[in-house]
């Protein structure tokens, strides 16, 4: 490809080109015109105008979640950079790939407290796993090459490419590079793979457990794994981030372990003597009080970062590597052993599972006459739609609810914020989500606390016309806090209760898509198939739920993960 | 199972980094440090036989967390080329000392000679204090430190530790080399 001149912010725009890059979300200002300037009335990369940059950054992740490839934010110098903090902070803890683009004032003004300057690089460099202050134009494309390219390798995460006015102005030669060297950075970090250690250990293995992580979606292994777990015949958990790793609606399947899981998911787990971990990286939300985490067991721990190999639990076997092709060969490795020395006995291990499962199911009591039990509603959704769906979540009570409820059949079918427990993430990720699966059926379970956080962002939904659906379950709580507050702040409410404010149906009406309310089981049903029916935008469905309704069974914070409790 | 939850006794390790010469680097390591509540003990940075490339030496003391853990974080950062814990065996390590003592003139005499004793030299002089320039290991220093107290020390700096392995070993990756 022949050089060209033209501007940084021009060169920006080729950068999104050449990467394939069909959607980014943002908001104009003044330090990045240049750059809107050159996105003017280009259909691809095609721009959304959202009305908070926290929302453009959870669309993004939305988007990435839903596709699997790298979501894109962009916003302005000082607070249009800052709002987006929260996002990039999401991403990094949730592994989500994403490139956020500021613009900063120009050079001369850097450093000196101009007018929205902030010191985006400075504040972000905790939160994202690379980021650059371009200083001079011409580097741009290299360094939007390597942004991309560090976004999706290895162990995904969030990049930020900070670019000040007069470089998004100044002119370049511009070639985009075919190929990134970076000395520092050679994904995924090989180790000696010690595949026949980890089968030996499989093969000898009696009460087998396998622990799915949000790996392996960022891994794209879900065919592997599936092979893999249908061959080894092992009771399945996964974290929140890994629904959908494996189905949920199959019978190796237990579904979520740790504070909010099953007792028999817990159970299993608590008393397994081997732990195949693969994409997971046994966060304190699912070990429990690590001292007495599956004191029995042994650990196989396959990942692509080697920084989280024995970072909580020492792995017997580490397996470092990229997921999609590491777990074939170990498949094959197990294979090998199975084949010469016969497949383990889990039988007896098994009979233990099932009768966990059967005396300790997950359940609930729903009135017909009302009021509204969250889990039902999540259960009576799931069931109208036959679970095919891309579910998202703000964070709360409702969030673990659907977890809990919702089957997940599908990879890259529940998304959530998982490791920064966002709350607002619901709506703007839907937005992504629905941008990157246009014909998916995109339902979002969100909380009064949690959708008023990013509520404006209707707007963007409606004007885009993406029929979402919106489920608030409100209690008129800050729900989970409060559940705490009643378990272990002698019933003190302290700042918990919320006004029941805005009238959620008027405020549909007010953005011009359709609201509804539901009590009762009988209205939930009519609400739903409403809901179903309406494609032209989005909907918002206000449940009505029983206020003290809380989740169970709970793993108090820093309590062993077999010490649970129930309502009753 | 092997937990490593806690580790009770503290250890001191050193570890030695060959990073790219660029802005932000040194906060980019120095935030990474402070985030994961890895404690450094000194920290120095400077040229190297490349001007494209920086080496680090951190000595890091370390309570809870394996020392690999810390390794394996500070490998992940991208402008991190190369990144190794020197085992005390291999290590030649030197740090810097300056000493600014207050002493009458009479008792210069007895510094020189124990300034010879420890291979330190005695760079300025006035006639109611002195200045000892001293380097070697930590423990040298520190013993020198000690024999130097009882004289009024009014100002010490030391530059914290620089080493190399022994041997043939570098810590360049073999694309650099």
């Amino acid at each position: 490809m022949a050089k060209q001149k033209m501007t940084g912010a021009m060169a920006v725009r080729r950068a999104l080109e050449a990467e394939g890059v069909d959607v980014l979300f943002g908001i104009p200002g003044g330090a990045i015109l240049p750059l809107y300037d050159a996105l003017y009335e280009v259909e691809k990369p095609r721009h959304v105008l959202v009305r908070h940059e926290q929302v453009g950054g959870h669309a993004a992740e939305g988007y990435a979640h839903a596709t699997g490839k790298v979501g894109v934010c962009m916003g302005t110098s000082g607070p249009g950079a800052t709002n987006l903090v929260t996002a990039i902070a999401d991403a990094y803890m949730d592994s989500v790939p994403m490139v956020a683009i500021t613009a900063n004032v120009a050079s001369s003004f850097i450093g000196t407290d101009a007018f929205q300057e902030a010191d985006i690089t400075g504040i972000t460099m905790p939160v994202t796993k690379h980021n650059w202050l371009v200083t001079d134009a011409a580097d741009l494309p290299r360094i939007m090459k390597e942004a991309f390219y560090i976004a999706r390798t290895g162990r995904p995460g969030p990049v930020l490419v900070d670019i000040p006015k007069d470089v998004l102005n100044a002119e370049l030669e511009f070639e985009y590079p075919e190929k990134v060297e970076i000395p520092g950075y050679h994904p995924p970090v090989r180790e000696e793979p010690r595949l026949k250690d980890a089968a030996m250990l499989i093969r000898s293995a009696s009460r087998p457990v396998v622990y799915l992580g949000g790996g392996v979606r960022h891994g794209n292994a879900h065919a592997e794994v599936f092979a893999f777990c249908e061959y080894l015949g092992a009771p399945i958990v996964t974290t929140l981030h890994g629904k959908g790793a494996f189905p949920e609606t199959h019978p190796l399947c237990l579904g979520m372990f740790g504070m909010h899981g099953s007792r028999y998911a817990n159970y299993t787990v608590q008393n397994s003597d081997l732990i195949v971990a693969l994409g997971a990286r046994f966060d304190d939300r699912v070990t429990g009080k690590l001292s007495t985490f599956a004191p029995e067991a042994k650990v196989v721990h396959l990942d692509v970062d080697p920084a989280e190999i024995s970072k909580l639990v020492t792995a017997t076997v580490p397996l470092v590597g990229d997921l999609k092709l590491l777990l074939p060969q170990l498949h094959a490795e197990v294979r090998r052993a199975f084949d010469a020395q016969g497949r383990p006995d889990v039988a007896a291990w098994w009979k233990r599972v099932a009768d966990w499962r059967e005396k300790f199911p997950l359940r609930y009591a729903q009135d017909p006459a009302g009021p509204l039990l969250p889990q039902y509603v999540i259960e009576t959704i799931w069931k109208k739609t036959g679970g095919k769906a891309i579910v998202t979540t703000g964070v709360g009570e409702h969030q673990m609810f659907a977890a809990q409820w919702w089957k997940a059949a599908e990879p890259r079918s529940f998304i959530t914020s998982g490791g920064l427990g966002t709350m607002g993430f619901c709506l703007p990720s839907a937005i992504g989500i629905q941008l990157g699966k246009p014909d998916a059926l995109v339902i979002g379970f969100d909380g009064d606390g949690s959708f008023q956080m990013t509520l404006q962002d209707l707007a963007t939904a409606v004007e885009l016309k993406l029929p979402i659906k919106i489920f608030i379950l409100n209690n008129l709580f800050l729900g989970m806090v409060r559940q705490w507050q009643e378990l272990f702040y002698d019933e003190r409410y302290s700042e918990t209760p919320l006004a029941d404010l805005p009238d959620l149906v008027k405020l549909a009406d007010a953005y011009s898509c359709l609201g509804l309310r539901a009590r009762t089981p009988a209205e939930l049903d009519q609400a739903v198939d409403r809901a179903l029916a309406n494609t032209g935008g989005p909907t918002i469905v206000d449940v009505r739920v029983r206020r003290e309704e809380k989740v169970y069974p709970m793993v108090p914070a820093g309590a062993p993960l077999n010490d649970m409790i129930d309502g009753e | 199972m092997e937990r490593t939850e806690t580790r009770p006794n503290g250890s001191t390790h050193t570890i030695s980094l060959l990073v790219e010469n660029k802005p932000g680097v040194l906060h980019r390591i120095a935030g990474l440090f402070s985030r994961r509540g890895y404690n450094i003990a000194s920290l120095t940075v400077g040229p190297t036989e490349r001007s494209d490339y920086s080496r680090m030496t951190i000595v890091v003391r370390l309570s809870s967390r394996p020392v690999e853990q810390v390794v394996r974080q500070v490998q992940k950062l991208v402008p991190v080329v190369e990144v190794r814990e020197l085992s005390a065996q291999d290590l030649i390590e030197r740090e810097l000392m300056l000493v600014k003592i207050r002493t009458p003139e009479r008792n210069h005499a007895e510094l020189r000679a124990l300034a010879e004793t420890y291979e330190a030299t005695i760079v300025d002089v006035s006639p109611d204090a002195l200045v000892v320039e001293a380097s070697g290991n930590a423990g040298k220093l520190d013993a020198l430190e000690e024999r130097l107290r009882p004289f009024g020390i009014q100002e010490l700096c030391r530059s914290g530790r620089i080493a190399l392995e022994r041997g043939f070993k570098t810590l360049a990756p073999p694309s650099l080399k």
